[in-house]
């Protein structure tokens, strides 16, 4: 008998629930509120009282409303059809809704029950199994998705049956496990996972290494990422936070992109709509939306549900990240999933912590950001999640409580700054405060190193060095004076503003300059240091800046162009001349 | 105090059967508690005539937030629950007309006959959303060239009480050539209100203005009303009759502070600034309502946040600037003693979907080219301020700064969006070499060399 209760209270959308039976803590229960049914998860149980939160507005409800709970906490229905998908934070298919408005309790089905998937069985009969085991495959647009031996399956399991090619709907049956008590389990192509808990099928997670390749150059040419890594992007409003992630989830190198659009503007999620299904995906030559997944509670959506958005998106990852592939998941913005949090703790009059966020704030960001990372499967294959956050800290302070938790669980750090912002140097992020922790790792220097270049993370040290020491120089020269330094400060100044224009900042908006692989960030790097080796001799400082600016306009010049074309050399050799004129050592240029 | 006339209780009575409770438990500043049963969360009530709100219930203890306030409410006050959430009557009537924070005339006319509408309606299908694609021009180039606007989109001016902030929406709302305009003001001044009343009047724009007012003379806490009324009426005209509508919000800092005072009386405990924890929430369901439907109707909302001697790390313009697409600064140039809108913090975040496209393709380098250099401008400045010589370099960018200023950054200005673009690259050719520039060599061979001082 399932336990049913009654609505006692209501406070916004904390409802409290007497029942009449066992309820268990997260458990996801329904309103009866004239004939539409509102979901809620339980989130305190006092003696006869539930305390549940509503995924819904909860205008005109009433005390004595019927509520019926159901055993289970917050699930995602996982199976194929998920890609390419717009769903909303309970991961009900927002295509599927009528109308034009949401309307409370339309939840509808995440996947297409009726379609016909093409089935190709990977195990056979007799085939020792497991949890996450690979049965089968469909082909899901242009990923092999594959049918997984349950994640709830405990133990070891046979094979029992397993069907032939063939074309079955969701929820046939596609095979049959036999336990070691001799009971069967029938498995469909169909399986719940409870999306607060980490799928924990693969068999180790090493130190992440494998280099994720992003096409932005301050990330990848200066603080990289690696497959499975974390990073985090802080930074105050108008400082291109949404941008960056757009440009992330168009170039990074991922087989998939899962995008929690959590508690953010609508319209930018509008923009992902549409765009991506014109945009190509240059890996595959498809459709971008065709790799994307979206999770969208944007900031008019009700408030508990975003909170589950991002667990959500984390469980659709780690379940992709089983099929042996490499995800990359992005969350915009976690601080609204903390002010989700912020705004249920104090309705529950629960003791603040800083700034009114639950005192347990920081353990529930680092174990978020735990979920991410590279795993071995337990067939040997490898797959990943690399997770990007962005935070939005208030007043543009990072000493505010989300950004400090943050940057206890995640490894690269990507600073916006208001000041790049203010005098529009794009993408923002200030390359010097920036970090990347995987640039201490030992197994991501040796990749790098066999994969990119020798020197790569030498180069890497090497062009932070010239910013720092630019960005000295610059101090020096506003105290002292454009005359009061050697003419040498100037210099060492603008070949840190070489690298800033030619390497950091990058348009997105131009065809070209968007994305950058890493062949020719590898070639603009080399050129930009050397230029930087490069002695030059001035009668004064008035020239210096000129002379740096020509060099930069030619630089950029050259971004704008293809890579190694008939303009692009044009501009290399204009560049040569100009370098001529003022150096003092002839400098070889590869 | 706001007291009822007969007629609109009447017609509020929706229901037949009417319980009056005359017996209340508990009275504090804002709400008052009381039993009754089988009322719903948000429901609306008449306390001895005041209007007032569900806010909190448990078990058949009901807590109302009375709008006006509490003061002289006795005990046995007659209570009337109305059986729905506040309403708007919606039709084609409100054209033209001036209303309070509930939705009554204010101007002396009828009342509206039209479908009754529950204001903080259901929010829009993301899924159902168009991409905002029609460029909103307002003739000024701080606008229109550094951070144009769009329709479907959510702006606020973030500005200091002493600038002239409710005249440069007025004017933008008058040049926006929108279908319908709705005011929301949120505690201006009766000065303000009848600024607005005038300047709408004398355009002969009036029978294409809504506006629904608290001024300074209402209670504050019945200013939380006025943004979801002006909002009901904007989704009546744009999502059924396809309009395109243009909400003007003025103060929302107003409307904040008037949620910190209702939390503050329902014992929330507060954030940042003293505002309550859910002011994100709070603001973005109301900034949201903006809008492109895909049916060719839309809503967009330029809003005002003043702001403490241009602090904006407070709470209330933190959390609107992470809502809002862009904001809007107003900056007084001493150099050229004019307003103008500042181009450094000043941002349009849908500029990038028309810019370029809907303009000409030489618009966003021009416009960068030009900030990037009004900033190497602010640095010499710096230079003098610190007493250090000027280059040559410094020397052009400042005076290019001041035409730069004086011809498209200052608000009295009104152009054509070409003319803007034009002029920038004639003040190019006039102070800079194209290396000092570096805007795209193709661009500078089709529109820069065209542009000298003399054509």
């Amino acid at each position: 008998m399932a336990t049913t209760g009654k609505v006692s209270g209501i406070i916004a959308n904390l409802v409290i629930v007497k029942v009449d039976g066992p309820v268990s803590q997260n458990e996801i229960c329904y309103i009866n509120h004239v004939g539409v049914k509102l979901m809620a998860e339980v989130i305190r149980i006092g003696s006869k009282n539930a305390y549940i939160q509503v995924f819904e507005s909860t205008r005109g409800l009433k005390t004595g409303s019927g509520v019926e709970f159901t055993g289970h906490m917050l699930e995602a229905t996982l199976g194929p059809g998920i890609l390419s998908k717009n769903f909303d934070g309970l991961q009900h298919d927002l295509d599927k809704m009528d109308g034009i408005f949401l309307q409370k309790g339309d939840y509808t089905h995440p996947l297409e029950v009726d379609k016909l998937w093409s089935f190709k069985p990977l195990a056979k009969i007799g085939d020792e199994v497991e949890a996450g085991s690979w049965l089968g495959e469909v082909t899901e647009n242009w990923i092999p998705h594959k049918i997984m031996v349950p994640f709830a399956f405990t133990g070891d399991f046979k094979v029992k049956e397993i069907n032939a090619v063939g074309e079955y709907k969701i929820y046939d049956t596609i095979a049959v496990l036999e336990d070691k008590n001799g009971q069967e389990h029938k498995v469909s192509m169909v399986q719940r996972w409870p999306v607060k808990i980490p799928i924990r099928t693969f068999k180790e997670k090493p130190r992440p290494f494998d280099f994720l390749e992003t096409g932005i150059r301050v990330i990848d040419s200066l603080n990289p990422i690696v497959e499975g890594g974390t990073g985090f992007i802080p930074g105050p409003f108008g400082t291109g936070k949404t941008v960056l992630q757009h440009a992330l989830m168009k170039q990074a190198e991922a087989d998939m992109i899962v995008v929690a659009a959590c508690g953010e503007r609508a319209n930018e999620v509008v923009e992902i709509f549409a765009e991506f299904p014109k945009l190509d995906d240059p890996r595959t030559g498809r459709k971008l939306m065709e790799r994307t997944t979206i999770i969208a509670n944007t900031s008019n959506m009700p408030v508990a549900a975003r909170e589950a958005s991002v667990y959500t998106a984390m469980t659709i990852a780690e379940y992709y990240r089983s099929m042996g592939l490499k995800i990359l998941l992005l969350a915009d913005s976690t601080s609204r999933w903390a002010q989700a949090l912020r705004e249920m703790s104090n309705r529950m009059e629960e003791l603040p912590g800083p700034d009114a966020f639950p005192m347990d704030l920081p353990a529930i960001i680092s174990n978020f950001y735990a979920r991410a990372g590279f795993v071995y499967l337990t067939n040997g294959k490898t797959g990943s999640v690399t997770f990007i956050g962005t935070v939005s800290p208030a007043g543009g302070n990072l000493k505010e409580p989300v950004t400090e938790a943050t940057k206890k669980a995640a490894r690269c750090f990507y600073s916006l700054s208001q000041n790049r912002a203010d005098s529009k140097r794009y993408p923002a992020i200030d390359a010097v405060d920036s970090y990347s922790k995987y640039l201490e790792y030992p197994e991501f220097i040796e990749f790098v190193e066999k994969t990119v270049a020798p020197n790569w993370v030498d180069n890497i040290l090497k062009a932070k060095n010239i910013l720092i020491r630019g960005r000295e120089a610059y101090e020096q020269i506003n105290i002292l004076g454009d005359d009061g330094v050697p003419i040498n400060y100037h210099e060492i100044f603008w070949k840190s503003e070489i690298i800033d224009f030619v390497i950091l900042q990058q348009d997105a908006f131009d065809k070209i300059d968007a994305s950058t692989p890493i062949e020719r960030q590898k070639y603009m790097m080399e050129k930009v240091l050397a230029l930087a080796d490069t002695h030059f001799e001035f009668e004064n400082f008035e020239e210096v800046n000129p002379y740096f600016k020509r060099i930069i306009n030619v630089f950029k010049q050259m971004n704008y162009s293809e890579f190694q074309s008939e303009k692009f050399k044009k501009f290399e050799s204009e560049l040569q001349d100009i370098v001529k004129e003022k150096a003092v050592v002839e400098v070889e240029q590869s | 105090m706001l007291k009822l006339n007969k007629a609109k209780i009447k017609r509020m009575e929706t229901t037949a059967f009417q319980k009056i409770h005359t017996k209340i438990d508990q009275i504090t500043k804002a709400t008052c508690t009381l039993h009754a049963s089988g009322i719903g969360n948000e429901e609306m009530a008449l306390v001895n005539d005041r209007l007032a709100q569900v806010v909190k219930i448990e078990g058949d203890l009901v807590t109302l937030q009375i709008f006006s306030g509490t003061e002289g409410i006795p005990t046995n006050a007659e209570v009337v629950f109305l059986g729905h959430a506040p309403q708007l009557a919606v039709s084609d009537e409100l054209s033209g007309r001036f209303f309070n924070a509930y939705g009554q005339p204010i101007d002396g006319g009828p009342e509206v006959d039209g479908n009754m509408v529950e204001i903080g309606g259901p929010s829009v299908n993301p899924v159902r959303r168009k991409q905002p694609s029609e460029l909103i021009a307002t003739g000024i180039a701080g606008i229109d060239l550094n951070n144009t606007l769009v329709t479907g989109q959510k702006i606020p001016f973030f500005a200091d009480p002493d600038q002239p902030y409710n005249q440069v929406m007025a004017m933008v709302a008058l040049r926006a050539k929108a279908d319908k305009i709705i005011l929301g003001g949120m505690g201006i001044t009766n000065d303000d209100y009848l600024f607005f009343k005038n300047v709408f009047e004398n355009a002969g724009a009036i029978d294409r203005i809504i506006s629904f007012v608290n001024t300074t003379e209402n209670p504050p806490v019945e200013r939380l009303l006025v943004p979801d009324m002006a909002l009901t009426a904007a989704e009546y005209f744009a999502a059924e009759k396809n309009q395109s509508v243009l909400v003007l919000l003025t103060d929302m800092t107003l409307y904040a502070d008037a949620l910190s005072i209702v939390s503050n009386r329902m014992d929330q405990i507060p954030s940042k600034d003293s505002m309550p924890g859910s002011l994100y929430s709070d603001l973005a369901k109301l900034y949201e309502k903006a809008v492109q439907f895909p049916e060719g109707g839309s809503i967009t909302i330029i809003a005002v946040t003043t702001l403490s001697g241009g602090d904006i790390t407070h709470a209330i313009p933190d959390n609107t600037g992470y809502i809002t697409e862009g904001q809007l600064f107003l900056r007084k140039d001493t150099d050229i003693g004019k307003v103008i809108i500042d181009p450094f913090r000043s941002l349009s975040r849908l500029k990038q979907l028309v810019i370029g496209k809907k303009t000409r393709e030489d618009h966003p380098q021009v416009m960068n080219t030009a900030i990037r250099l009004y900033a190497d401008a602010a640095n010499a400045k710096t230079k003098i301020e610190n007493g250090f010589d000027l280059t040559d370099y410094d020397k052009r960018t400042m005076s290019f700064a001041k035409e730069y200023s004086e011809k498209l950054l200052a608000i009295d200005i009104n152009i054509e969006i070409d003319t803007m673009i034009d002029t920038a690259w004639k003040l190019f050719n006039k102070y800079f070499s194209p290396a000092e520039t570096g805007i795209k060599a193709e661009l500078v061979e089709k529109y820069g060399k065209q542009n000298t001082e003399n054509t």
